[in-house]
């Protein structure tokens, strides 16, 4: 398992590698002088010299990426140009908020997909199985970024059941600890600000959560029903177990198996994701503050931010693939 | 010589069709996709108005069935007293011209760098594998907005970083597909008779790969939709005027009080569009790929 593990990570570094070469190749392939991209318009000639300094601009491409890369192992991915903040204390700063709305999106997506699943295949053919499996491919469809301002509307505009935008409304104090608010309001017992909290999450973490919650719906589904066909399941029935029993002790567990890896793969869509949906409901996230980048052409947030969310891709991604490994034992680990 | 034909043995070619025709969902997709392609096709006629035209007097109209909707204006108008029924039925060339641009990009760059990599193997295969392990190192859409954002947002640009986003899924069908041809024996005999490579590949192996790149085609059509109008909300991709969904969405927000209706339909447009390619493509995968047929 060990070596397995090892393997696994030996042959995450050449992707990491690579993700650095396209995002160092990226600011080359800009038309113009990568100083004074990354220096914006208000730069003088002095510190745009000390820039070209700085990044090796006067040396070979291949020098260039090697300073780069040694930037990158000591952690400095740069300042923001309009802010003049280092780029990785305000990743540090914001990537709390966009965890707790993509673990919450997550933990919606299992919950509702695999119920959504689970029924649709035991009950095949049925009303509900076409009506959810209609739902799930019109989720898979779904413009979310429309989808959020649909919501925005009807919960927050018409009904005013749930608060527009934000984290947290104005005027509730919170002691910031770990910088996810639910968990800090919980270890501080501030329950006024709790409650707050998880109103202000419901309505992004839903938007986010539509295409994972349809991915994992239709996936539980078809995984369920090629369990269900298997012998062992008529010998459980003919034993004579309830149909829950049959489904939960015998279906579902080796069902779970793919299933397990979809929702892992997940992540990818919920970083991604995360961009349209923080922007839209101005959640202080990873994902609004390179939206916002994008919009002032901030060019070195953009760069750390993309290292950053994809090198946490390729790590995610490498977590499923052990995991898969750890409960699948029919799996071979050669 | 000659028996008479069985009329049962019919060519698998008819036999697909024929599958695909009793599928209910790609029956609809189809529809939902002739219907979307009719309406690019002949905007001009079908649209009740000039897109592009404002009108000072018919600014924030709203759709018929309202109290004060007209005949005139269908679905309404923005903020400009621009059609919005004529806007949509233009984006649809927009949404399919993108469609087709950045799928056929990643179609034929993903085709042969996966036929490459399956026929030559060893160092071929595996710096084309790397390279495409890199671009899936990056998380849904985050890619293609890095590439605008730092190539320029315009349409072109957006076609092209969406393109390259879905390289790696055709690559890696087509690869896997080679890998398993090559091992038959036709290919054995096509080498042996001293057929050139690319005759071995394109006019031997590739017909054979049809059928899982025809779905894959299909279903990215459907996440190109998607993902152009999200750069397009996000500013990214088409810009103003061009009646482009996803922006016409973005402009919208500012009325969301005041007009819903300038917001709903466009998203109504991709969500239907988008449906109309995935359900073909579900329809496909059960009448193309008979491993998953029951």
């Amino acid at each position: 398992m060990l070596a397995y593990i090892l393997r696994r990570i030996m042959i995450m570094i050449p992707t990491l590698l690579g993700v650095t070469i396209i995002v160092f190749l990226m600011l080359h392939a800009t038309p113009g002088d990568p100083a004074e991209l990354l220096l914006g318009e208000r730069a003088t000639n002095e510190s745009l010299e000390q820039m070209r300094e700085h990044l090796g601009l006067n040396e070979p491409l291949y020098v260039q990426y090697g300073l780069f890369l040694s930037r990158l192992l000591k952690g400095d991915l740069g300042e923001t140009i309009w802010t003049r903040q280092k780029v990785w204390i305000e990743i540090k700063h914001r990537f709390p908020a966009t965890i707790e709305l993509s673990l919450v999106a997550l933990c919606i997506s299992c919950f509702a997909g695999m119920l959504l699943g689970i029924i649709s295949a035991t009950k095949q053919y049925s009303i509900f199985d076409y009506v959810s499996m209609i739902g799930a491919l019109a989720g898979v469809s779904m413009p979310i970024f429309w989808l959020g301002l649909v919501f925005m509307l009807i919960f927050s505009l018409n009904l005013g059941w749930l608060p527009l935008s934000g984290r947290l409304s104005i005027g509730v104090d919170l002691d910031v600890i770990t910088n996810f608010y639910i968990v800090d309001a919980v270890i501080t017992r501030n329950w006024p600000a709790f409650k707050d909290a998880v109103w202000h999450i419901i309505m992004p973490a839903v938007t986010l959560s539509t295409i994972p919650t349809a991915i994992v719906a239709r996936m539980t589904r078809s995984a369920m029903l090629d369990v269900l066909r298997q012998d062992y399941i008529k010998t459980a029935k003919a034993k004579g177990l309830s149909q829950l029993q049959v489904i939960f002790k015998h279906a579902l567990r080796n069902a779970m198996i793919p299933v397990v890896t979809t929702i892992g793969l997940q992540f990818g869509v919920l970083l991604g994701g995360a961009i349209l949906t923080e922007s839209i409901f101005a959640w202080p996230g990873v994902g609004k503050w390179m939206y916002d980048a994008v919009m002032q052409r901030d060019y070195m947030v953009i760069q750390g931010g993309t290292l950053f969310i994809a090198s946490l891709f390729v790590v995610i991604n490498l977590c499923v693939d052990v995991l898969y490994a750890v409960i699948n034992p029919r799996i071979s680990i050669q | 010589m000659g028996n008479p034909k069985n009329p049962y043995d019919r060519h698998p070619f008819f036999e697909q069709i024929s599958q695909l025709w009793r599928n209910k969902t790609a029956v609809a997709g189809l529809v939902i996709v002739t219907g979307f392609i009719l309406m690019a096709i002949f905007a001009p006629f079908l649209s009740p108005h000039d897109p592009l035209a404002t009108s000072l007097y018919d600014q924030i109209k709203p759709p018929v069935w309202h109290e004060t909707g007209t005949w005139k204006n269908i679905l309404g108008t923005d903020e400009l007293g621009r059609d919005t029924l004529s806007r949509i039925i233009y984006g649809a060339r927009v949404s399919l011209t993108v469609a087709i641009v950045s799928v056929g990009i990643a179609f034929t760059l993903g085709t042969l760098l996966g036929c490459i990599s399956g026929y030559y193997k060893g160092f071929w295969d595996s710096l084309i594998m790397r390279i495409m392990d890199m671009i899936l190192a990056f998380p849904y859409l985050l890619l293609a907005i890095v590439v605008v954002a730092f190539l320029g947002p315009s349409l072109k640009n957006a076609m092209m970083a969406i393109g390259i986003t879905y390289v790696p899924r055709f690559a890696r069908i087509v690869r896997g597909s080679v890998l398993e041809e090559c091992e038959k024996d036709y290919v054995m005999a096509a080498r042996a008779v001293g057929a050139r490579d690319w005759r071995i590949l394109f006019i031997g192996i590739l017909p054979n790969c049809l059928g899982p790149l025809i779905v894959q085609t299909t279903l990215s059509m459907a996440s190109a939709i998607l993902d152009a109008a999200a750069l397009s909300f996000l500013g990214l991709g088409a810009q103003p005027p061009t009646p482009e969904w996803g922006g016409m969405i973005a402009r919208s927000r500012a009325l969301i009080l005041r007009a819903s209706w300038v917001m709903t339909f466009p998203g109504i447009a991709i969500l239907l569009a988008v449906l109309g390619f995935n359900l073909l493509g579900d329809g496909l995968r059960d009448a193309l790929d008979p491993r998953l047929r029951d």
